[in-house]
């Protein structure tokens, strides 16, 4: 019985091992710091070089001439990768200062993010999250990563209870004392407004 | 009637003028297996061996136990952790990632465990972090280190006693999320002055292989100058900054950001690693009980027959003495 348990125990040891092994397995990329790498070697001869992100991540594709049709987005959050590598026409983030729409050879930016409403637009498909704060990048090579701390999609989102925070923030605010529970309420009341008037706009 | 005189004889030989012959026939089977008879005893006991093994067997189970316990948190965590790889790589692609940066003030972050009884992977870290340290100490630079982790601390407190800045330990009590983790970033990053931070972890590659790997994050104010200078930070003077206030504030919100998503990667991918070193240290644990115990077992049998061997001889030598 020991037999088979330990048995059972490699076969799953052995698949967990080959799903880790298929996600890391990036190949190596030849971008590795190399002044790094020789520093490293005269300090420390025996020790191998740690690895560096350069190294465990797929290289971006160069940009290309002439502005591509599609723009592959990228969007991840803390616990899951919502959407990767996916080619769509357009993309609309809740940038701080407003609602800003990316299209394939838009500028390179760096952009803040505000609670607010991240649609992607695929043909006639709209999806929509709402966007808690985080920040969109945009390449030259006409990709788009969008990293937020939290998203859900708006579907998912109870009104009741939007209103029901919204109300008590308010309160919160007017009687709050320190800076920090101002502050604190003032975030609150940032979140839920911008909750309702994705609910509703 | 006559065996048991004769017993009693050979008990009061042994006990009252032990000759040397005797002393060496007695000692000749503790020499190969010390402490076999207890003293005052009859005939050469199994007890000490029975000990022993029923001590070997219960590491055996423990250690199986562990084994099993961490191959089942190792599912958990490994699938979160997977999860989390997306989340520093759009950093690394519009930063790039520059080791061989030369500041002034460094701080390495090394991600280890709290508990112990997981292989080699602490140490691992810590020889990584120390030998950065040397990398990045100089005449007018310096080199910090801020430890998340008891094990690290207790191993680099023996002799970097100064350079440490800041210890965590208790990382692992609740399960690994990404408000603790910015709650912590926010608290390094507030106490701690730096012009480049580097995170140490190991990264997971399987089960039965974590590779050391450093993310090197700059301030902002190094950013900026390194993308002035040369091109290694990517050509980030070209892009635009979205936002209503300055470049330098944005450029502080993204540092603190990408600390926080790289640290959560990070302490995620130290603990799969833990999980998994402790899932092979264990597992060799107990694979070395049970060549023990198949050891001790043979060693028990063997006592066992010269002991029964060892009696019917006296009773027959002293039978065949009786008879003539």
């Amino acid at each position: 019985m020991l037999r088979h348990a330990a048995h059972r125990l490699a076969s799953r040891a052995a698949v967990a091992g080959r799903r880790a092994l298929s996600t890391a397995g990036v190949p190596a990329q030849a971008a590795e710091d190399s002044a790094f790498v020789e520093a490293w070697k005269k300090v420390a001869p025996n020790i191998e070089a740690p690895k560096t992100p350069m190294t465990l991540m797929q290289p971006r594709p160069p940009t290309p001439a002439a502005i591509p049709t599609k723009l592959t987005i990228n969007f991840v959050l803390p616990y899951k990768s919502e959407i990767a590598n996916k080619e769509v026409d357009m993309v609309i983030v809740p940038a701080t200062t407003g609602q800003m729409g990316v299209l394939p050879g838009h500028v390179s930016t760096i952009a803040e993010l505000k609670p607010g409403v991240l649609s992607v637009h695929e043909g006639n498909d709209v999806t929509k999250y709402f966007v808690s704060s985080g920040f969109a990048f945009v390449h030259a090579n006409s990709i788009a990563d969008i990293v937020a701390v939290e998203a859900v999609p708006l579907d998912q989102i109870d009104p009741s209870l939007v209103q029901k925070g919204l109300t008590e923030f308010t309160a919160k605010l007017g009687s709050a004392s320190t800076d920090l529970e101002k502050a604190e309420a003032q975030i609150g009341v940032d979140v839920h407004s911008a909750l309702n008037a994705a609910l509703t706009g | 009637m006559a065996m048991a005189a004769l017993r009693r004889e050979g008990r009061r030989v042994l006990l009252s003028t032990p000759s040397p012959a005797a002393a060496m026939a007695v000692r000749s089977p503790a020499v190969s297996q010390p402490e076999i008879a207890p003293l005052g005893a009859r005939s050469i006991s199994t007890q000490i061996v029975r000990n022993r093994m029923k001590s070997v067997k219960n590491i055996q189970k423990i250690t199986k136990a562990m084994k099993m316990v961490a191959a089942s948190k190792l599912r958990a965590v490994q699938i979160r952790t997977e999860n989390s790889r997306g989340l520093w790589q759009p950093f690394t692609a519009l930063l790039g990632d520059t080791p061989s940066v030369d500041v002034k003030k460094n701080v390495i972050v090394a991600i280890t465990s709290d508990k112990g009884l997981c292989g080699g992977i602490n140490s691992t870290s810590v020889k990584v972090s120390k030998a950065l340290h040397k990398l990045t100490s100089g005449p007018e630079k310096e080199s910090k280190y801020v430890i998340l982790g008891e094990k690290g601390k207790v191993q680099l407190i023996r002799d970097s006693k100064k350079s440490i800045e800041l210890t965590v330990s208790e990382l692992q009590k609740n399960p690994i999320n990404y408000t603790q983790i910015a709650v912590l970033a926010d608290d390094i990053l507030k106490n701690v002055e730096f012009d480049a931070l580097r995170v140490v972890f190991n990264k997971f590659q399987s089960v039965i292989s974590f590779k050391p790997t450093v993310t090197t994050i700059l301030s902002p104010e190094v950013m900026e100058k390194e993308s002035e200078s040369s091109g290694k930070v990517g050509d980030l003077d070209s892009y635009e900054i979205e936002g209503g206030e300055t470049k330098s504030e944005i450029l502080q919100n993204l540092t603190e950001f990408q600390f926080s998503c790289v640290m959560y990667n990070g302490a995620l991918e130290n603990a799969c690693s833990e999980l998994g070193a402790r899932m092979s240290a264990m597992d060799s644990s107990s694979r070395n009980a049970g060549d023990m115990l198949d050891r001790l077992t043979l060693t028990y049998n063997r006592t066992r027959q010269a002991s029964i061997t060892t009696e019917l001889t006296e009773i027959i030598s002293g039978a065949s003495a009786l008879e003539g």
